[in-house]
This record gives C-alpha cells, sequence and structure tokens, in this order.
C-alpha cells in the first residue's frame, strides 16, 4: 500500500524538539529519561475474543495469542498487542511494518466481522527510563504504579496530566507512553517539567 | 534560668542561632523553634490583635490549633497571610507581621471598639447595621472589612512551585505520635507499604514534649521506620482532607521551613493524592480552654502548651504562674514549670478532691493546690497581670498576681479526618468527649484520637491497629510487636467545667478566640431561638474561622447544651469539613498553571503556521490558525484578504482538527441511519453525505460529512470541538441500547491531517499534484472520495465544500501532513494561493448560510429551526425524531434561523446582540439574537445569521437590535447570500 520511499518525509510531532528531550534528561542514581520512538507501526484491531475464529485467525496473522486479560501486553519479536478493551487491541509493530501487518490480519480475517484500522500516524510514543521514572509518572497519573500493583507486561488506557495515553511497563522496566500526536508536545513538555527536580542535587 | 529561654534541654540547635523579625522588631530564635517557641524565649507574648474587638491577644497553644497568633509571614510576592505562628518553623531572615492591626501590634486604634462592643453581639451584622439600609454598601461594610480583617492575600501572582503526586499505599497513618509509630511500626514489619505522615517537622508527636519517657523507643522506632523500603515517612504533611474510599489528601511543605535559602525548582509544596487500603488515624488530642472573664488576656495558655514550650523548646512563657485544670493531666504542667524554674503559686482545680498520682507529685514539692476553687477573671492589658481565685459555689475571692496562667478544660480527640470520613461520633460521658463511634471507611483510630489517653494503652492500641491494618490487606500471620513498658501515673477523672460560674459581668468571657465569639453571645443566640447547633454556628460564627472552632467547639456546644437543657448528645455536632487546616490555592493548583493550565493541541502543519506568523484562535483545546496578518494588516484586512481570494481565485486551510471515526460492520448503514436525521443507506461506495446529528430530545448535536468506503466501512467526520462527545454518544447507543448490532467503531481523528484547498483554481491544483487522478466533473463529482496518489502521498480527496467553493480536503496520514501542505503550496504559487483561517472560513460558510453547530445552534434548537428540513427524514427512524411530534418543536414562534443585512452596510452587528420589534416599548420583548456577524469582502458590507422568533415568515421586514449607545436597523433575509455561481444575491 505505501510506498516506503514517501517515508523520508514523515515526521513526528517532537522531531523538532530532541534538544529540549536531551537537556531536560537527568542522570545518576536519581535520573530519569523521556525520549520519542516515532513512527512505531500501530494497528486498532476490535473483534470477538469469544469467537474462536476470530483468536485464530490472529495468531494465524501475528504468529502469538492476543492478550485475554485486561491491561495486559503480549509480545513476539518485534510484535505486541496491548490489550485496550474486552473487543479491542493495539497491536504494535516496528516502523514502517504497519502495511504488513494490516495486510496479514485483514488476510487472516477475512469474512469475519472485525475492525483493522493503521493507526500509525495516530499516536506517538514517549518512552520515560531510569530510577525516578516512576515518581515522575505518579506527578501525571494517578493509578497504583508500584511495582507489587503494575508489572512489566501490563498496560493501561489512563489520564496523564490533562490528557489521556496509554501506559506500558516494559520488561526493561521503561514505561512507553503511547500519546496521540496533538498532545504530545504538550505531555512531554509536563513531563519534561516535573522531571526538573530530580536534576537538583538537595536533600529534604 | 536566663530570661525565658532554659540555658538546657529542649530539641532545639543552640548551635546554630537564627535571626527574625516580628512587628518591626529584631530577635534570636535557635533552629527547631517554630515563630511562636522563639517569641515565647523572648517574652514576646502578644502576636495580635482580635477579630472583632481588637483585644491585645498572645500565643495560647503550641500547634494546629491556635486561635490567636495569626501572622502576615514574609512580604510582596512571597507574603502568607494568617500564618499560625504556632506551626511557622523560625528560619534565619524570616520576618513576619502581627495581623489586624493598625496602626501598630502595641498601639492600635481599633481596640477603640472595644468600648462601644455591644455593638459587636451575636448576629451584630444582622441586627447593627440594618437601617438605614442604603448605608451597608456604603459606610457598614467598608468599615467592618477595615476593621475587622485578619491578614492580606498578596497581589502579585505567586513566584513559587507547586506540585501533585499520587500514590497509593497498604496503610495510611494519620499523625506521628506514639499511637501512630506504633500503628506504622506494626505494619511494616508485616510487611504492608505503610505511609506515615505528621503535619510537625519532627515525628514524634506528643513523645516531643514530654520528658524522657520514651525516647530511646522513638529513637529506635524512627531508626527502623527510615531503613523499610517500604515505608515512607512524611514530615511536614498535613493530612487534611478524607474523602470517599479512603481516598485523602496531604499537603506537604517542602521548602517551607527554608525560607529563602529553598533551592530553586523544587516545589515550594507538594499535594499528596493517596489512596489508601487501610487507614489508621493517630491525630491526637487538643486540648480545651476554660471560659472566665478576660480568659483571653496574653499569657492565658493551654496547659500542654506551657509544658510544649518548655520540654521541646526550652522556652518558658512565664515567671509567675498558676495552673486551672479540671483534670489530672494538667498536674504535669505544674511540674514541668517548676522543674524550669518557675514560682508555681497554685493549681485551681474546682474538683473537690485531686487523689491522683500527679496531684500528690505537686503536693510533694510544696505547691499549693486549691480544690474546689476556679478562676472567675484574669486581669491586665497586653499582659496577663492577676487572676481572681475563688471557691466555685461563690464565696470571697482573692486577687493572686501572676503573668501565666495555663489553663485545661479537659480534652477533645481529633475526630477532624474521622468525622470527614463520614464516621460517627459518640459522646463519652466518662472522658468528656466525643469520641470516634461507627467507621464509614476501612479505618482505625488510636491513641488521643480515639480518646484513649494514656501512653501505654495508646502504644499498645496503636500497635495492635497496624497489625490488624496488616492483616486486612494480607499481611497476616504477624503478631503485633510488644508495646514498650510505660509506667502511667494513675489518674482521677476529669470534672466538666464548661463556663465558670459568676464570670459572667466581670468582662467578656471568650469560647471561640479567632472569631471573638462570648459564653454571653451563645447564650443570648439560645434565648434568641438559635437552638440548633448548626444555627448558633452561622449566627454567632462560632467555629466558622479558619481554625475551624479547634478549641471552641465542644465548649460552645456544652454551654448551647446548658442554656437549651438538653444533654450534650442531644445537642448534637457541627460537621467537620476539609481542609483541617488552611491549603493554599497554589497547591491545588499544582504544575496546571500558564500555558499547562489545559492542554495545547497543535496539528501537524502548526509549525509553518507560526513560522507564518499567524494568529491563532483557541477551539477547544486546540489552536487553530485564525488569520495570517501581512505587512501589518490587522484582523480585518487580513480576514477580508483570505476571504476574498478563496472567492476569486484559490485558498487554502488546515481542516486537521476535524474530528474523524471509521465505522465499520455489516450493519454500519443500518447504524448511520439511525444516528443521523437523513439516510445513509443508499449512498454509493466512494460517495459523501452531509448529515446532521440530533440527540433524543430532537436538537441539533453534530454535524459533518460521511463518506462510504465500502459496502460495511464508512469514515465520519464531526466537528472539531465534537470529536469526542460524538465518539462517546455513538458507543453508548451501540453497547447500551444497540449491543445486537455489528458495527466497531475507532477514532482516527489524528490518524489524518487534512488540507483543504477552495477556490476556482482549486482543481488545477489537484490536477498538477494528482496526475493520475481524473479531476474532470463526470469522473470526480461533487461529494465523492477518490483514493491516489496526491504530491507522491498516498491520499484520500474527498470533493466537498464548506465554502460554496469548488473545494477538495485531502487527507494523508498526519505524518505526511506538513509534506502534503508544503507540496499545496508551492503548487498554488502561481494562482496567488493564500492560507486561511477560522476567521475567514467562518465569513465564507455564512456567506453561504451553512451553519455551525455551537455558534447557530445552542442544545435548543432543530434542525426544522434552521430552515433544513430537507435533511430530515420522513420515511425512516433516527435519533431525535419522536421529539418532532411534541407541540413544543412545532411551535410557530420557535426561534428561526435567518439572514440580516444591517441598514447601513458598513455596520457589522455585534455577535450575541438581541433583536427586538420595538425598542420603545417597555418592557421591550427580545424576540431573537444575532449568532454570527462578519463584514464580507465578497458582498461589500456587513451581514449577520440570526435566531428570530418566528423568523421565516418575517423576510423582508426590518428588525432592530438596541445596542450601547445607538439602535441599528437590519433587514431580514434568508440565510443564503450568494447565488449558485457565487454572486451576491441581496446586493
Amino acid at each position: 500500500m505505501a510506498n516506503p520511499a514517501l517515508f523520508g518525509r514523515r515526521r513526528s510531532p517532537l522531531q523538532d524538539h530532541d534538544a529540549a528531550l536531551v537537556r531536560g534528561a537527568v542522570a545518576g542514581p536519581r535520573g530519569v529519561t523521556l525520549k520519542e520512538i516515532p513512527h512505531l507501526a500501530q494497528i486498532t484491531l476490535r473483534g470477538d475474543a469469544d469467537d474462536a475464529d476470530f483468536i485464530g485467525a490472529v495468531r494465524a496473522a501475528l504468529g502469538f495469542e492476543l492478550p485475554l486479560a485486561a491491561n495486559t501486553v503480549a509480545v513476539s519479536g518485534d510484535v505486541s498487542a496491548l490489550w485496550l478493551g474486552p473487543d479491542e487491541w493495539l497491536v504494535v509493530g516496528a516502523p514502517d511494518s504497519e502495511t504488513d501487518l494490516s495486510i496479514r490480519l485483514n488476510g487472516t480475517l477475512k469474512g469475519q466481522h472485525v475492525l483493522v484500522v493503521d493507526v500509525t500516524a495516530n499516536r506517538t510514543v514517549l518512552e520515560l527510563s531510569g530510577p525516578s521514572g516512576r515518581g515522575v509518572l505518579e506527578k501525571a497519573c494517578g493509578l497504583d504504579l508500584r511495582p507489587r500493583a503494575f508489572k512489566p507486561g501490563q498496560c493501561a488506557q489512563t489520564n496523564l496530566a490533562r490528557t489521556v495515553g496509554i501506559l506500558e511497563l516494559g520488561q526493561s522496566g521503561a514505561w512507553r507512553i503511547y500519546v496521540r500526536n496533538s498532545f504530545a508536545l504538550y505531555l512531554a513538555d509536563w513531563l519534561l517539567d516535573a522531571m526538573a527536580e530530580y536534576a537538583i542535587d538537595a536533600a529534604l | 534560668m536566663t530570661g525565658h529561654r532554659l540555658p538546657s534541654g529542649g530539641r532545639i540547635d543552640r548551635a546554630r542561632p537564627l535571626s527574625f523579625r516580628f512587628a518591626g522588631r529584631r530577635y534570636q530564635g535557635f533552629a527547631g523553634d517554630t515563630l511562636a517557641s522563639a517569641l515565647i524565649a523572648n517574652d514576646a507574648l502578644l502576636v495580635g490583635r482580635s477579630f472583632k474587638y481588637h483585644r491585645p491577644r498572645g500565643i495560647y497553644a503550641a500547634g494546629a490549633e491556635e486561635p490567636n497568633a495569626l501572622v502576615q509571614l514574609g512580604a510582596g510576592a512571597y507574603s502568607e497571610p494568617n500564618a499560625r505562628a504556632t506551626q511557622v518553623e523560625l528560619y534565619d531572615g524570616l520576618t513576619a507581621d502581627a495581623v489586624n492591626a493598625w496602626p501598630s501590634l502595641e498601639w492600635d486604634l481599633g481596640a477603640l471598639t472595644g468600648l462601644v462592643s455591644g455593638l459587636f453581639v451575636a448576629g451584630f451584622y444582622y441586627k447593627t447595621f440594618m437601617w438605614p439600609r442604603a448605608f451597608w454598601n456604603r459606610v457598614y461594610e467598608p468599615a467592618i472589612r477595615r476593621m475587622a480583617g485578619l491578614g492580606k492575600a498578596p497581589r502579585e501572582a505567586d513566584p513559587d512551585l507547586y506540585d501533585k503526586v499520587h500514590v497509593h499505599a497498604d496503610v495510611l497513618v494519620a499523625g506521628s505520635g506514639p499511637a501512630g509509630l506504633a500503628a506504622a511500626l506494626a505494619a511494616a514489619r508485616a510487611g504492608a507499604d505503610v505511609l506515615i505522615a505528621d503535619e510537625q517537622a519532627e515525628l514524634g508527636g506528643s513523645l516531643l514534649a514530654a520528658r524522657g519517657t520514651l525516647d530511646a523507643w522513638l529513637r529506635a522506632t524512627l531508626d527502623e521506620l527510615r531503613g523499610m523500603p517500604n515505608v515512607r515517612l512524611l514530615p511536614r504533611t498535613t493530612v487534611f482532607g478524607y474523602y470517599d474510599h479512603n481516598y485523602l489528601c496531604l499537603l506537604e511543605r517542602r521548602t517551607d521551613h527554608l525560607g529563602p535559602a529553598a533551592p530553586a525548582g523544587l516545589s515550594r509544596q507538594r499535594l499528596w493524592h493517596v489512596r489508601a487500603r487501610q487507614v489508621v488515624l493517630a491525630t491526637g488530642a487538643h486540648e480545651r480552654p476554660l471560659v472566665f472573664a478576660g480568659n483571653d488576656r496574653p499569657g492565658v495558655m493551654l496547659a500542654g502548651a506551657v509544658s510544649t514550650y518548655i520540654n521541646r523548646y526550652a522556652a518558658v512563657p512565664g515567671k509567675r504562674a498558676v495552673v486551672f485544670a479540671n483534670n489530672d493531666g494538667a498536674y504535669r504542667t505544674a511540674l514541668d514549670l517548676a522543674e524550669a524554674g518557675a514560682q508555681v503559686l497554685a493549681v485551681v482545680d474546682p474538683r473537690e478532691s485531686s487523689p491522683g498520682d500527679l496531684p500528690a507529685q505537686v503536693r510533694a514539692r510544696g505547691i499549693e493546690i486549691l480544690n474546689g476553687q476556679a478562676v472567675a477573671a484574669a486581669t491586665g492589658g497586653k499582659r496577663l497581670e492577676a487572676v481572681s481565685i475563688g471557691p466555685l459555689g461563690g464565696g470571697a475571692a482573692r486577687g493572686v498576681a501572676c503573668d501565666l496562667l495555663a489553663v485545661s478544660g479537659g480534652w477533645s480527640p481529633v475526630v477532624h479526618l474521622f468525622s470527614q470520613s463520614q464516621g460517627k461520633l459518640r459522646w463519652d460521658e466518662a472522658k468528656s468527649c466525643f469520641v470516634p463511634g461507627t467507621a464509614a471507611q476501612a479505618q482505625r483510630s488510636v491513641g488521643a484520637a480515639n480518646g484513649t489517653f494514656a501512653l501505654g494503652a495508646a502504644l499498645a492500641e496503636g500497635l495492635n491497629a497496624g497489625a490488624e491494618a496488616a492483616k486486612d490487606v494480607g499481611f497476616g500471620g504477624w503478631r503485633a510487636p510488644e508495646p514498650p513498658i510505660v509506667d502511667d501515673p494513675k489518674e482521677a477523672p476529669p470534672h466538666p467545667l464548661w463556663q465558670v460560674p459568676g464570670a459572667e459581668g466581670r468582662g467578656k468571657s471568650f469560647v471561640d478566640f479567632q472569631n471573638d465569639v462570648t459564653a454571653s453571645d451563645l447564650r443570648l443566640a439560645a434565648r434568641e431561638g438559635f437552638e440548633s447547633v448548626e444555627h448558633l454556628k452561622r449566627y454567632t460564627t462560632t467555629g466558622m474561622a479558619t481554625d475551624q472552632g479547634k478549641t471552641s467547639n465542644v465548649n460552645a456546644l456544652a454551654i448551647l447544651s446548658d442554656a437549651t437543657g438538653r444533654a450534650i448528645p442531644a445537642t448534637g455536632t457541627t460537621t467537620f469539613r476539609a481542609p483541617y487546616t488552611p491549603v493554599t490555592y497554589g497547591a491545588m493548583a499544582g504544575r496546571d498553571r500558564g500555558d499547562r493550565l489545559d492542554p495545547i493541541r497543535v496539528t501537524p502543519i502548526h509549525s509553518w503556521h507560526v513560522a507564518r506568523g499567524a494568529a491563532f484562535e483557541d477551539v477547544g483545546q486546540w489552536k487553530r490558525p485564525w488569520y495570517y496578518p501581512q505587512g501589518g494588516e490587522d484582523m480585518h484586512a487580513a480576514v477580508r484578504r483570505e476571504a476574498k481570494a478563496v472567492r476569486t481565485s484559490l485558498g487554502v486551510l488546515d481542516a486537521s482538527t476535524l474530528g474523524k471515526i471509521d465505522v465499520r460492520g455489516p450493519d454500519a448503514a443500518e447504524f448511520l441511519d439511525r444516528v443521523y436525521t437523513n439516510g445513509f443507506r443508499k449512498l454509493g461506495v466512494g460517495r459523501c453525505r452531509y448529515g446532521l446529528m440530533c440527540r433524543d430530545d430532537g436538537m441539533v448535536f453534530d454535524d459533518g460529512v460521511t463518506t462510504r468506503l465500502a459496502d460495511d466501512h464508512f469514515f465520519m467526520t464531526t466537528t472539531t470541538g465534537g470529536a469526542a462527545r460524538v465518539l462517546e454518544w455513538l458507543e453508548e447507543w451501540l453497547q447500551t441500547e444497540w449491543p445486537h448490532m455489528k458495527v466497531y467503531l475507532t477514532s482516527v481523528t489524528e490518524q489524518w491531517a487534512t488540507v483543504s484547498f477552495a477556490g476556482p483554481r482549486a482543481g488545477d491544483v489537484l490536477r498538477e499534484l494528482a496526475p493520475a487522478v481524473a479531476v474532470d466533473e463526470e469522473s470526480f463529482p461533487f461529494l465523492s472520495m477518490r483514493e491516489g496518489v496526491v504530491a507522491g502521498l498516498l491520499a484520500r480527496i474527498f470533493r466537498i465544500s464548506f465554502t460554496g467553493e469548488p473545494s477538495y480536503e485531502v487527507n494523508v496520514p498526519s505524518h505526511h501532513g506538513l509534506a502534503l501542505w508544503e507540496a499545496v503550496m508551492a503548487a498554488g504559487e502561481k494562482h496567488g494561493i493564500t492560507p486561511y483561517g477560522t476567521e475567514a472560513m467562518h465569513v465564507l460558510r455564512a456567506e453561504k448560510g451553512f451553519i455551525i453547530v455551537g455558534q447557530e445552534t445552542d442544545g435548543t434548537v432543530t434542525p426544522l429551526d434552521l430552515g433544513m428540513d430537507w435533511i430530515v427524514s420522513k420515511q425512516k427512524d433516527f435519533l431525535g425524531k419522536r421529539s418532532f411530534a411534541r407541540p413544543d418543536t412545532s411551535r410557530a414562534d420557535r426561534k428561526q434561523l435567518v439572514g440580516l443585512l444591517p441598514a447601513d452596510p458598513a455596520e457589522v452587528l455585534p455577535e450575541g446582540a438581541q433583536l427586538v420589534w420595538d425598542a420603545a416599548e417597555s418592557p421591550v420583548r427580545m424576540v431573537g439574537h444575532v449568532t454570527s456577524s462578519y463584514w464580507s469582502p465578497n458582498l461589500g458590507r456587513g451581514f449577520a445569521l440570526a435566531l428570530v422568533k418566528g423568523g421565516r415568515d418575517h423576510h423582508g421586514k426590518t428588525i432592530l437590535a438596541p445596542l450601547a449607545g445607538k439602535t441599528v436597523a437590519a433587514r431580514i433575509v434568508a440565510p443564503n447570500f450568494l447565488d449558485e455561481g457565487g454572486k451576491p444575491l441581496h446586493g
């Protein structure tokens, strides 16, 4: 479908803001870093989780089982699937794989009542990492983010500052935040502001 | 003792002297002092003037319950009104001023009101200033406001930072006294995540003011808690609100104690939102004053506070002291005073005897105990000079010269948070106080907060509660740790004494010090019929000051109960409300100030608009280009130029903000038929249709163009502001009313960037950018969509128009939006392509009479009111249809959409202007209002859209808009100002 030659003209919401992201990084034992992971392939998938044909067809397309437990993520290689609702998932892949993922899903799901929509350009992804990552998120988010409650491999759709996003905790301990493009600059600015105090060496 | 500071002892750091100013004078204190303790050490007890009578007032308490020692802290933008000196940690260079004193603390003119105090009785607002009525606004109120104010809010913007965090805990412990620490220790050892907060700088609560007994236990417990990864200790943090589902709010003062030395970039205060699975309330108790004449003289202090100042701060508030108490506990203060070298002249105890251990120790020190007696009056001016002591039952009184009177009327558990959590209070007759009764949430009260005043019992209760709380959240299998051994003295029960008999007539007996409410005010109110505690509170203002009556509520209630002859439990209590102590607005706002007040949403093309110098309009949270001024143009000139360019050549608009919803499934067409007023089932693949949505009340809700991409697949657009609520509305119907329908929806608003170019040259641009797309009328008719490559980008091209001009809306994935925009600008250059903003877009659509939902509609307008019956299907059912059968929606005098042409073509009516037929009528009948109004460069005149009662029957008539200073006449016309060829219809 898409012509890879055109991708050179793609722009991500934060691509002009690299300097601010770099400047905002905090090193050390209280460190925290924010960066953009642009252009991850994203497909919204909706279908009936109780329908074995649907589950089977998705397995055939992706090579792994869709997660059926609320707010969990299934991963295989570069591709992951985030549970967003009882009949809704976000399939995420490496940049430029959205066409391939769409073709595979549309192929095995042909004839079923499902929705497969390329939403690669709908959101960008922020990655928040470092020992103070959770502390920064606790300023923006009311969910229980304690390690006991929010484990690697979990995700949630939630309020973040005054916008909404999808939060995913990776196996590395870094947080991924899927945020709609128009809010990306606002949220990045908000998080950078929340990170600033960790650069101040003060014993309170 | 040298001066009022002891040479050793206390928890102050004598190696770190600090200098500060209060009311213009320089003083010295030490690290570890509060402003109040440092003032006491300097024998500067007088700290302010009272609210109504401007009576001199001194430091009265040692904590959050302080009613008198309110100060204006700091200066300029950093100034904070009504800070409690008892809670302000001293720092070097601190400056503070007295409040409510003018011209100065020592010589206050307002004190003259004391001479006419008959004016200020209960309900004085309602009585004294009733007549003449006109005097209220001009004379009485301004005068009262000047005299009876406390601190002043700074006028400058707050330069400090504030922030918020949200955390979850297994067990939240409010208060770090012995019971709270014990609870935290037990819960933490069991493995629970524990958060313990205390409003003071140092954890330890009452142990910090006790002489010695548990110092080692306190140190060991704090060390252990600090070393546990599952424990968070929050000193300087007040738990101020307790809401549903164990949701509590805490205010942490992070840098207040550092003053100007606070590091830049750290928040001054932090608001904690805590969701706790279990809560332990260990909030302690407040001592009650005794009510007698002159009980507010500086030098009258709560006994517990006197002990605190001596033991914790090594500051002795007086040298010749009398203790007046109805309970054994206050005898400790007599011992503390004697230990500190003060002369204790007597302990006055209204009880007939005091057989407990502490009175025995007092007696053993040779201090006189006067049983069955009371202090009936205290005299003095800016400092206590003497008290009058006499038998309780009446008889000869004697005067005793003294400079300190330590009083104790018993203790009230701090049940504020318990009560906020909807727990029910219970009156404990033996202890003479309200204690927590039935809890409403997963919560336990322990220690003094639970009426368990003895130290040993409080510790045991805390340990048990901590272990039980942990067990309830899955950390069982642990036994509560053994409490430390405490040798509690044997105590005789207290005897309530709510007001000293015979004191009335000898001067004012204050109950609420901060609001200057006396016992006789309360009794007068009761005589006047204000017998309900809620009425009494509002009528007399007792308990309504910023201290929320922490020292006064129970005394006021007891006096009311006495005056009305009811028992205290039958009298009831007022409701405790958050916040427990005042919270700054800054903390509530957190970081959501300035640009972060609300998210700013931008399109992928935003940077281009900014570079082009666009002025922006806020549409919902979006920043949309409003107009693009060139070379010093004002808004009107820019809009005229832009609107003209679209009609004559070519304009381009960033329409990326339109809401977009992907609709898919075998029932998609049927679903659209139900939610739009018009039909979509017969729409051909690749064709577009404008649709109108109504709510079930028949009122217009949203509009937009929907395109059929395949038999079972539609692409819906919504208004910019309506995107989220339309998706919610549709999902609600699918999930709750029509779950059998096979339709899936998903928002793709931000997947697509939309570049809309319009004007006679629009086709030329598309032809150039999309050579493979047939652009002729037959292959690509109006209201159709083609997929193709535009400027090398995969695109959906919609031939739709919101301007009346030939127009194409090209959608590309949003990461290509800027590339497409730049390509369109380049291709359009030879046609003089003109980027236009929302204002020109509004002018252009209004010239065609196209509505904007939210501008021509306001939730009370039907499609028929808008003259859009052509879009309302007679054949099928749809949301809102049944409402059109209501008589109200077919009234002939409903407001209907019309066009207006002002008689003077140069006139542009203001939007929102009211419209009347006869401006001379009185009262004038308002028959409509202007919804949109612009200057049109294409018509060469001002024009407007309006809603007018029965408007369609009045085409051709003249209607009037009475404005400030003039009345504008306008002719009513059909709401379309251009013909098919774009030529003006109404000239």
